[in-house]
């Protein structure tokens, strides 16, 4: 892994003035810059360590274990993500934050590389910001996704990872879309992405209707996330969720999809219920 | 797996493509217009790689409406399909090329004719009187090969759609649940339900 980064990195001598073929790549009026890698084609050089298509042994693996989910209805729009993240057949932590709160009314979600994600989302902040001190007004979700979806285009092929969900309240009333590293972007009233999307997809479709409650939307979020934990390896640890409102993001407590297995089965006893752990909590 | 299909008639043009979008085995929309206004008189549709298609239709109506305001009269069919396909064929060779599937449909406001250019992703062009890009090429072309002829009407042109509707339904793997149907003609561009077909 070492000669791979190092490959990669340009040496203190590889300045942007004494352009190799790689040099430095300025993302288009951001200010923000960083070094491509050195060589001829630096899109076809990252390409033969992250291709999913590759079958070389070198290849940088993207785990895309995780279920997030995201549905605009009446009240604004619900955002839900599990928290397990895995490194081969191993789980690295529970309790990742897979919601990334770019500004106080938008929210985007995590799924593929977690880096990739959270460092183009904080630049989409930086840009929302900037815009909203330019034109003295709020950015529309559109307008949001539309610039996050150039950032990474520019990119493509390069070995970028990130399927992420960007949520908001503007002057059309609440917006959602999804986003991938593909250069793909599209709008639609419900989305769930990452390896249980399909198992939330199953619990979303057969609930979900525009005009819901609020409560009957955190339900419904919390069960599909639920259930998608259930089946999906991948996917675990803790609930996380947030209502995006017309004045911006709440976040919800957490909860435990261990423990929400024995609510939505009250049916399951342990066989030592008394002495378990969770005994007192079903009790109440 | 996009349906993208188009057929000619006297006076008119008809675009038809499925309303799916697909990512890995999941269906995420149902209802997206593969289809790019470039005038009023002039509908390009586009399938192929995720964020080459909508990037390159956004960059090629820009393009066609800069024309429109610059000379206050618009392109006609035949000078935007060769635009596109010059534009297509330059990428071809660069750092990145556009991996788009192109169907070019126009009515010329003059002449009143009407015109169906097919591009593929190598910037291959052909003006043609019917075309499909796709799997569904493989069902379809057999199909308005045997029913086409010269100078259909608007009624002729959805009866031979349907029948490709029926082929798919019939024997492709993958079910449409339903399609874009676009007509352009004298009047301008227009569209139609399944149902009303």
């Amino acid at each position: 892994m070492n000669r791979i980064a190092e490959q990669l990195t340009l040496s203190a001598s590889d300045s942007p003035n004494n352009q190799l073929d790689g040099g430095s790549s300025n993302i288009c009026g951001t200010g923000v810059q960083f070094e491509l890698a050195s060589g001829n084609n630096p899109a076809a050089f990252t390409q033969q360590y992250t291709d999913v298509k590759s079958e070389r042994d070198a290849r940088i693996k993207m785990d895309h274990g995780t279920t997030t989910l995201a549905f605009k209805f009446k009240h604004g729009v619900l955002v839900a993500t599990d928290s397990r993240a895995t490194s081969g057949n191993v789980i690295a932590s529970q309790s990742v934050k897979k919601v990334i709160e770019i500004n106080p009314y938008l929210l985007g979600t995590m799924a593929g590389g977690a880096a990739d994600c959270s460092f183009w989302e904080r630049v989409l902040g930086m840009e929302c910001r900037l815009y909203e001190l330019r034109n003295k007004k709020r950015i529309s979700v559109a307008a949001a996704s539309k610039l996050l979806a150039n950032l990474v285009y520019r990119y493509k092929g390069m070995g970028l990872s990130m399927g992420t969900m960007v949520a908001g309240w503007d002057e059309s009333g609440p917006g959602l879309y999804y986003v991938d590293s593909e250069g793909q972007r599209v709008v639609n009233d419900l989305f769930s992405v990452g390896s249980g999307s399909t198992f939330a997809y199953g619990v979303l479709d057969s609930h979900y209707r525009f005009d819901m409650s609020v409560d009957e939307a955190k339900d419904l979020g919390r069960r599909a996330i639920y259930h998608a934990t259930h089946r999906d390896a991948y996917s675990g640890g803790i609930v996380r969720m947030y209502w995006v409102k017309e004045d911006g993001w709440v976040a919800y407590p957490l909860e435990d999809v261990g423990e929400l297995y024995f609510r939505y089965h009250p049916e399951i006893k342990l066989t030592h219920a008394a002495e378990s752990p969770l005994a007192a909590q079903r009790a109440a | 797996m996009d349906a993208q299909f188009a057929i000619t008639g006297r006076d008119f043009v008809v675009s038809v493509t499925d309303k799916a979008i697909v990512h890995s085995i999941v269906r995420m929309k149902n209802n997206q217009d593969k289809t790019c206004r470039l005038s009023s008189h002039t509908l390009m549709s586009v399938t192929g790689e995720a964020g080459d298609t909508s990037n390159f239709a956004e960059y090629i109506q820009g393009n066609v409406r800069l024309y429109s305001v610059r000379n206050s009269q618009d392109m006609a069919p035949s000078e935007t399909a060769n635009f596109i396909r010059n534009e297509l064929a330059t990428a071809l060779r660069s750092r990145k090329p556009y991996q788009v599937n192109l169907l070019v449909a126009g009515v010329d406001r003059n002449s009143g004719e009407a015109s169906l250019y097919w591009i593929d992703y190598l910037a291959a062009m052909a003006k043609v009187p019917y075309a499909a890009h796709g799997y569904c090429a493989y069902f379809l072309y057999a199909v308005m090969d045997r029913e086409y002829t010269q100078n259909i009407t608007l009624e002729q042109a959805f009866v031979i759609i349907k029948k490709c509707f029926a082929v798919l339904k019939e024997r492709f793997m993958v079910d449409f649940p339903d399609f874009t149907i676009k007509v352009i003609d004298q009047s301008g561009t227009r569209e139609y339900a399944v149902a009303d077909i």
